[in-house]
C-alpha cells in the first residue's frame, strides 16, 4: 500500500482491507509509537469536519508525525480563488502525504492526480468517504469477530447516504446478508444493489425495522433528512417508523451491536445508549486507530 | 434508384477524398459538427440536414474532404447519433462503409450531470467510462456519479 493514494472503498483490494484492519489492532494496543517522527502530513480542510480532521490529527500525532494544513477554506488561498490544481501542487512540495476533505464530488480522484504524494480523501461532498467505512468494517469485525457471512441490517436513509453505500460495497467482498429497511422514497439505489448481485449475495427489503431485529447481527442505524422529501408529509409519515427505541432490542441476538456513522439527531433514542449493545460511542473512538494504520501502511513505515 | 442517387448527388456534391458521414438525425447535425471540432476545419467541408431518407424521414449529411478520422475520435458521435454511417472515399469510390460504435471511455466532450461535480467546478476535462453501452449510461471518472441518455450534454 506504500505510496498509494485512498480515495475510494474500492482502491483497496479485500487483502489490503484486512491488512489495515490488523494494523488498526495492533494501534488499538500501543497507540503512541513514533514511528512517524519524520514525515510531514498535511490535513486540507476546505470544509470544516471537526471530528474527522481531529481524528486525523490525533493519529498522526500519536506516531510522532509532524502536523501542517488548514481547517476550512476561508483561512487558505482558495479564499483567493487559487484553483484546487494550484493548492494541491504547491502543498505536496511541503508534505509526505495529503488528507482532503473538500465540500465537490471527484475533487480527492483529481488531488491524487496532482498531487506528488499519496492522497486520503476524508470526505468529497455526498461522493465517498473510505476512512469511515474502515472505521466501520473495523468495528464490525471487532465486535463480531469476523466479517464474514453476517447478517447486517442497514437502516434509514439508504439513498442518499454516502457512508451505507461505501460500506455495502466493502462488505460484498465478506459473504455478508444484506437486511435493508428504508422508507421506498429512500431505497438503496440499484447503482449499489449491482454490486451485490455481481457477488451473487443476497438483499432483503422491509419497510418495518422491528420484524428485522431478531435476524442480525449489526443494526446499522442512519439518520432520515427532512430536505430529502418533496412532500413534509411523507416525511412526518415516516420520520417515527425508524426510530430504534430500547424496549424493540428485547427480541434481539446476544452478540447484536449498533452502529451509527454519527452525528445522531433522533433516530436512536437515548434509553439505549447505556444497552451494552450500544456501540456508536466506541465505534467513533476506533476512527483513530484506522488512521494510524492508514498514514503508517501509505507512508511505507509498516508493510 | 439511379434517378434518386443522382439527385442525392445534386443536393450535396460528392467528395474526392475523405469521409461521409451519413443518416444523421436532423437534430443532432450541429453537436456532430461541435464534437469532431469542424468548425474550425480548413478544408472543404458540406453539411446537409433535413434531407428525405426512407429509413429515418429526415436526416442530415457531413463530408469532410481530406480526412479519415480515428476510431476514437469518429466514435464519440455515437453518443448523439447512434445511427449514423461513415463511408470512407478514395478517388470519389467508396472504400469502407460501417456504423459508429459507442467507445469504452469519454473524454472532454460530454458534461457530467452533477453539478457538484468538481469537473463543473474547476477547469478540469471531464473522463467518463461508459458502463451501459444500450441504456448509455456513463460514470464519471471523478464523481463517480452516473449521467443517463437523458442527461447527457455537451461541454462548450
Amino acid at each position: 500500500m506504500k505510496n498509494k493514494s485512498l480515495v475510494s472503498i474500492n482502491d483497496f483490494t479485500r487483502d489490503e482491507h484486512v491488512r489495515i484492519l490488523e494494523l488498526a489492532n495492533i494501534f488499538e494496543k500501543h497507540p503512541t509509537q513514533r514511528i512517524l517522527e519524520d514525515f510531514v502530513v498535511a490535513t486540507l480542510f476546505f470544509e470544516p469536519s471537526t471530528r474527522t480532521r481531529l481524528s486525523f490529527e490525533s493519529a498522526a500525532t500519536r506516531l510522532g508525525a509532524q502536523v501542517i494544513g488548514f481547517s476550512d477554506a476561508s483561512s487558505s488561498s482558495v479564499q483567493k480563488g487559487e484553483s484546487l490544481r494550484d493548492t494541491i501542487l504547491t502543498v505536496s512540495n511541503y508534505c509526505d502525504i495529503i488528507v482532503m476533505r473538500h465540500p465537490k464530488e471527484g475533487s480527492a480522484r483529481f488531488a491524487s492526480e496532482v498531487a506528488k504524494v499519496p492522497v486520503i480523501n476524508a470526505g468529497d461532498g455526498a461522493n465517498q468517504h473510505p476512512t469511515q467505512t474502515l472505521l466501520d468494517m473495523y468495528s464490525i469485525r471487532k465486535t463480531q469477530g469476523t466479517l464474514d457471512k453476517l447478517n447486517i441490517a442497514f437502516v434509514g436513509d439508504l439513498k442518499y447516504g454516502r457512508t451505507v453505500h461505501s460500506l455495502v460495497m466493502a462488505l460484498c467482498n465478506f459473504n455478508t446478508t444484506f437486511h435493508l429497511i428504508s422508507p421506498l422514497e429512500l431505497k438503496l439505489p440499484s447503482a449499489v444493489k449491482i454490486h451485490i448481485k455481481e457477488k451473487n449475495l443476497t438483499y432483503h427489503q422491509y419497510t418495518d425495522l422491528q420484524e428485522v431485529i431478531p435476524k442480525v447481527d449489526i443494526l446499522y442505524m442512519t439518520r432520515i433528512q427532512k430536505e430529502r422529501f418533496s412532500d413534509p408529509l411523507d416525511y412526518e409519515k415516516v420520520k417515527s417508523a425508524y426510530v430504534l427505541r430500547n424496549s424493540m432490542l428485547d427480541v434481539s441476538k446476544p452478540n447484536l451491536k449498533i452502529l451509527h456513522p454519527l452525528p445522531r439527531v433522533n433516530e436512536i433514542t437515548t434509553d439505549v445508549d447505556d444497552n451494552p449493545k450500544a456501540y456508536y460511542f466506541t465505534q467513533a473512538l476506533n476512527g483513530v486507530f484506522i488512521r494510524q494504520a492508514l498514514l503508517a501502511a501509505i507512508l511505507g513505515v509498516v508493510d | 434508384m439511379e434517378k434518386e442517387e443522382l439527385r442525392k448527388e445534386l443536393k450535396v456534391s460528392a467528395i474526392e477524398n475523405g469521409t461521409v458521414i451519413d443518416h444523421i438525425p436532423s437534430r443532432s447535425v450541429f453537436q456532430v459538427i461541435k464534437i469532431l471540432n469542424l468548425s474550425e476545419y480548413q478544408n472543404q467541408l458540406l453539411i446537409a440536414t433535413n434531407l428525405d431518407s426512407n429509413k429515418m424521414g429526415k436526416k442530415g449529411i457531413i463530408k469532410v474532404s481530406n480526412k479519415f478520422f480515428k476510431s476514437d475520435d469518429i466514435n464519440k458521435i455515437a453518443l448523439v447519433a447512434p445511427s449514423a454511417t461513415l463511408i470512407i472515399i478514395k478517388n470519389f469510390q467508396v472504400t469502407e462503409k460501417r456504423n459508429v460504435e459507442i467507445p469504452d471511455y469519454v473524454e472532454k466532450i460530454v458534461k457530467c450531470f452533477n453539478p457538484n461535480c468538481i469537473t463543473n467546478n474547476e477547469d478540469i476535462l471531464s473522463k467518463f467510462t461508459v458502463i451501459d453501452k444500450k441504456e448509455l449510461k456513463l460514470r464519471c471518472h471523478y464523481c463517480e456519479k452516473i449521467t443517463a441518455k437523458d442527461n447527457i450534454s455537451f461541454r462548450e
